[in-house]
């Protein structure tokens, strides 16, 4: 012990003798300080969200006006608009195509866990830093380097990648498919590799930091909720990437080298037949929704553990449940991996193989439906604080329960017949997924925003910010479940030779308006951040009364974290409100032998144990020093 | 005082493996990922019929016996090298490498004994997925000898002993792993196809 003690001191000084020779370029670039490496998730986070939302503006355009001339936008997209103003398209198909892939992976995977994930792991488990901050180094940077390629690929001659952000074979395996398919999906397959590996870095780095670098009395059944939840989220993604890898490759042999997996029997008009004989289409789709289905745990979870923390802080209030929510996200990690075959209904899969995949999808319900009651119920009759990071945890349960029920009818194959492949599932991961994971991203960086810049961020801003966007989001994506009833085809570039759809003109408009203006409404937060990160007011060093030891350390934290030694934790993170104690809120670093008023009578059975532990720890501490001098 | 921590820890300990040690485990997690997904992918693909039928090349039998023997001989260094016996560590560990290249270097003919039996890397998917998963195995075989020489090196620099293990046991554990890899995929071809 007394050894295992001297090294961390020695460690430690290592580190502070670092942070003088910090220069720009070891400080903001090849930092491997757990902090900034989260603020630059963050940032390229952002950035990417920005061209993604905008994409999607594009194809609105398209969708809602598609009579209007959009030669305005000639000077950006060049020959992607014809001589009439119309979008060519195949460049439809690759602005859905990039807006998927950059929202599911560079902002609400990259951006959300990158961000919390590495910022708030050692801080809340009381860590100097990440097990390997050389790894999370890297990490980022190939996230970085995964993000030019992909971006380089959006000016190509042919266009970005094409064939959905799911890349389906044989439409993306063959260039002569759609333009799409040619040098902008072999970019996409090298970008997708890069964010593969840094995926894997990150989370290899999440899971030993949280297993091995906890704190004095950091157990498991002290963790913040958001930890478990960045914890789980790294699992499922050591487990479900690789299995991406192995399609990705898989696809990359048929495309460059002529082999089988997923090519069979095909024809192309004017080349007559193709060489590849006895491939498999459905192999891929299986080994796409591996991952696939996973992916999605992947975005909400990190998003929901933020969730719980905002919610109990601004209800004063202890999480409801907080076994149950832990219990339900091991249960949602593990469901995740055999309900993937929900997105394959209609794929020709054996029918039978279907039902049993439909019975487990509806089983996942249930520990969604527990996360919802928690919610809920932490936050009856309890003293609510409306922060906007408050309000947009609401709204991520609101968003959350809305999306979430169609997913029960989705969920059913014979309904699934119908709907599959139309709006009405653009409507349900919309608000299940992005809406509700974006809103969890927001709300953790209202939240946690005066910890990451030492400053506030304006609250009245926010409050607009949120309820346009929260409104914006259920105009934009509400209509969709008619549309989709109604029958509309998602990844159409034009419904106008349908007679059916002309019905639905208005409403189609009605969604491109209240798209471009939730759209406009993200700017406001983008000048709050960063007109906060300067400006903003100072922060205090607890200012949501929180208990967890994020809010223990200096305003800005050192590389290092705390400048003395990492404090212990004697309690649980959700001390709100305690009978007896003298204000609402005691921080996880406060002995309950200092609490006798509050504790329970469990607890005060622990006091003298523990004033037992905190001598002896001070023994070992002057023992130390005493050798060290 | 660990037991009497147990109180308030709620039993659980942080687990007293190293970070390092802890995180090449969760590599090989993800190896084996990437290879259950690879084999399940060939189950899927081999049940839907149209599938070529050859036999294996015989050479595979010679390079599992030649990856078990050298982990044989790593494990001797491992062993050696916890009692400080410096000149066995480096002889053991040198034979593991040249077993390791050995293997190599064989699994390279069993490609050419499979192009000589008209099974190609383009053509019927049996055949494509042997060559992806000898090929994928080879890969991370490389990264394996190049661990081991990276610590062949360091032994020779007197920065392996019993007190300096931790290089040493990373790199035990991940070529045992990549022997135990192949000898799963060399089963398992055996058994399906
Ligand atoms: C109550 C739980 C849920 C059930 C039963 C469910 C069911 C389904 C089903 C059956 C589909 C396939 C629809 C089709 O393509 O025809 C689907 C699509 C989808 N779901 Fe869910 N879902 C649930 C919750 C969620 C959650 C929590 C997320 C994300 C956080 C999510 C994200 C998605 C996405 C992204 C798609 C569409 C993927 C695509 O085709 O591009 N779902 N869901
Ligand atoms: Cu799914």
């Amino acid at each position: 012990m007394a050894t295992a003690n001297l090294a961390t001191h020695g460690a430690t000084d290592h580190d502070h003798d670092h942070e003088h020779h910090d220069n720009f370029i070891t400080k903001y670039i090849f930092s491997t300080d757990h902090k900034m490496i989260g603020k630059q998730f963050l940032v390229t986070g952002i950035f990417w969200a920005l061209i993604g939302g905008f994409l999607s503006i594009l194809f609105r355009l398209q969708l809602g006006f598609p009579d209007m001339d959009l030669t305005f936008l000639k000077p950006l997209l060049g020959g992607w608009i014809d001589d009439a103003g119309k979008l060519d398209p195949n460049f439809y198909l690759a602005l859905v195509t990039m807006h998927g892939t950059i929202m599911v992976f560079f902002v609400l995977t990259a951006g959300l866990s990158g961000t919390f994930s590495n910022f708030l792991i050692p801080l809340q488990i009381g860590a100097r830093d990440m097990a390997s901050g050389f790894m999370n180094m890297l990490s980022y940077w190939f996230f970085f380097v995964s993000g030019v390629i992909m971006f380089i690929s959006l000016f190509l001659e042919n266009g970005p990648a094409g064939g959905g952000w799911v890349v389906y074979p044989p439409l993306s395996a063959l260039e002569q498919a759609i333009p799409g398919s040619g040098m902008g999906m072999t970019l996409w397959l090298i970008a997708m590799t890069f964010f593969i590996a840094s995926s894997l870095l990150g989370g290899i780095n999440y899971i030993t930091t949280v297993i091995n670098l906890r704190t004095k009395g950091m157990s498991f059944s002290r963790l913040p909720l958001t930890i478990w939840a960045f914890f789980l989220t790294a699992v499922i993604g050591l487990l479900s990437f690789p299995v991406l890898f192995a399609a990705a490759l898989l696809l990359v042999f048929d495309r460059s080298f002529g082999t089988s997996f997923y090519l069979s029997d095909i024809y192309i008009s004017g080349e007559g037949a193709l060489p590849n004989t006895g491939g498999s289409p459905v192999l891929y789709q299986h080994l796409f929704w591996f991952l696939g289905h996973p992916e999605v745990y992947i975005v909400l979870l990190p998003a929901l553990g933020i969730t719980s923390e905002v919610i109990a802080t601004n209800s004063r209030k202890p999480i409801f449940g907080y076994k149950a929510m832990i219990i339900s996200m091991l249960g949602i990690t593990i469901l995740s991996f055999v309900v993937w075959a929900h997105h394959m209904f209609v794929s020709g899969m054996n029918p039978f193989l279907g039902s049993i995949f439909m019975f487990l999808t509806l089983i996942i319900a249930i520990p969604s439906a527990v996360k919802v009651f928690n919610y809920l119920t932490t936050l009856w009759r309890g003293n609510l604080i409306f922060t906007p990071a408050m309000l947009f945890s609401i709204g991520l349960v609101s968003f959350f329960i809305s999306g979430g029920l169609t997913g029960i009818f989705l969920g059913n194959s014979a309904i699934d017949i119908q709907l599959h492949d139309t709006y009405f599932v653009v409507a349900h991961f919309h608000l299940v997924m992005g809406s509700a994971s974006f809103f969890g991203l927001m709300a953790g960086v209202y939240h946690w925003f005066p910890k990451m810049f030492g400053r506030m961020m304006d609250a009245r801003l926010g409050y607009i910010h949120f309820w346009l966007t929260f409104v914006g989001v259920y105009l934009v994506f509400f209509p969709m479940h008619y549309i989709g009833i109604a029958g509309f085809p998602r990844r159409y570039y034009s419904w106008t030779n349908f007679e059916f759809s002309n019905m639905y003109t208005d409403l189609n408009m009605f969604v491109s308006a209240a798209a471009i203006i939730t759209f406009a409404a993200q700017f406001i937060f983008l000048f709050n951040f960063f007109y906060s990160m300067y400006r903003g007011r100072k922060a205090s060093l607890n200012p949501w009364r929180s208990t967890t030891l994020e809010w223990t350390t200096p305003l800005f934290p050192g590389h290092g974290n705390w400048p003395g030694e990492i404090p212990a934790v004697y309690r649980w993170p959700y001390d709100y409100s305690k009978p007896g104690a003298k204000e609402d809120f005691i921080m996880q670093t406060v002995p309950l032998s200092a609490t006798p008023e509050s504790n329970l009578p469990h607890e005060q059975e622990l006091v003298k144990l523990e004033k037992e532990i905190i001598a002896e720890e001070e023994e070992v501490l002057v023992a130390n020093e005493s050798k060290e001098s | 005082m660990e037991e009497k921590f147990a109180y308030i820890e709620g039993a659980e300990q942080p687990i007293s493996m190293h970070p390092k040690k802890f995180a090449l485990w969760l590599f090989m997690v993800t190896v084996v990922m990437i290879f259950a997904a690879l084999t399940s992918a060939y189950i899927v693909r081999q049940s839907e019929g149209n599938w070529l039928e050859f036999t294996l090349p015989d050479i595979f039998y010679y390079t599992s016996g030649i990856v078990i023997l050298s982990s044989i001989f790593l494990h001797w260094a491992y062993v050696s090298a916890k009692k400080d016996e410096l000149v066995q560590v480096r002889l053991g560990m040198s034979i593991a490498v040249i077993l390791g290249i050995l293997f190599l270097i064989g699994q390279w003919y069993s490609w050419v004994a499979l192009v000589d039996k008209d099974v190609y890397f383009v053509g019927n998917p049996a055949g494509s997925f042997l060559y992806v998963f000898t090929g994928l195995h080879a890969l991370h075989l490389i990264s394996g000898v190049i661990f081991l020489i990276i610590v062949l090196i360091s032994s020779f620099r007197y920065k392996v002993h019993s007190q300096s293990m931790t290089p040493m046991e990373m790199c035990v554990t991940y070529w045992h792993f990549l022997g135990g890899l192949w000898l799963y995929l060399f089963m398992f071809l055996q058994l399906n196809h």
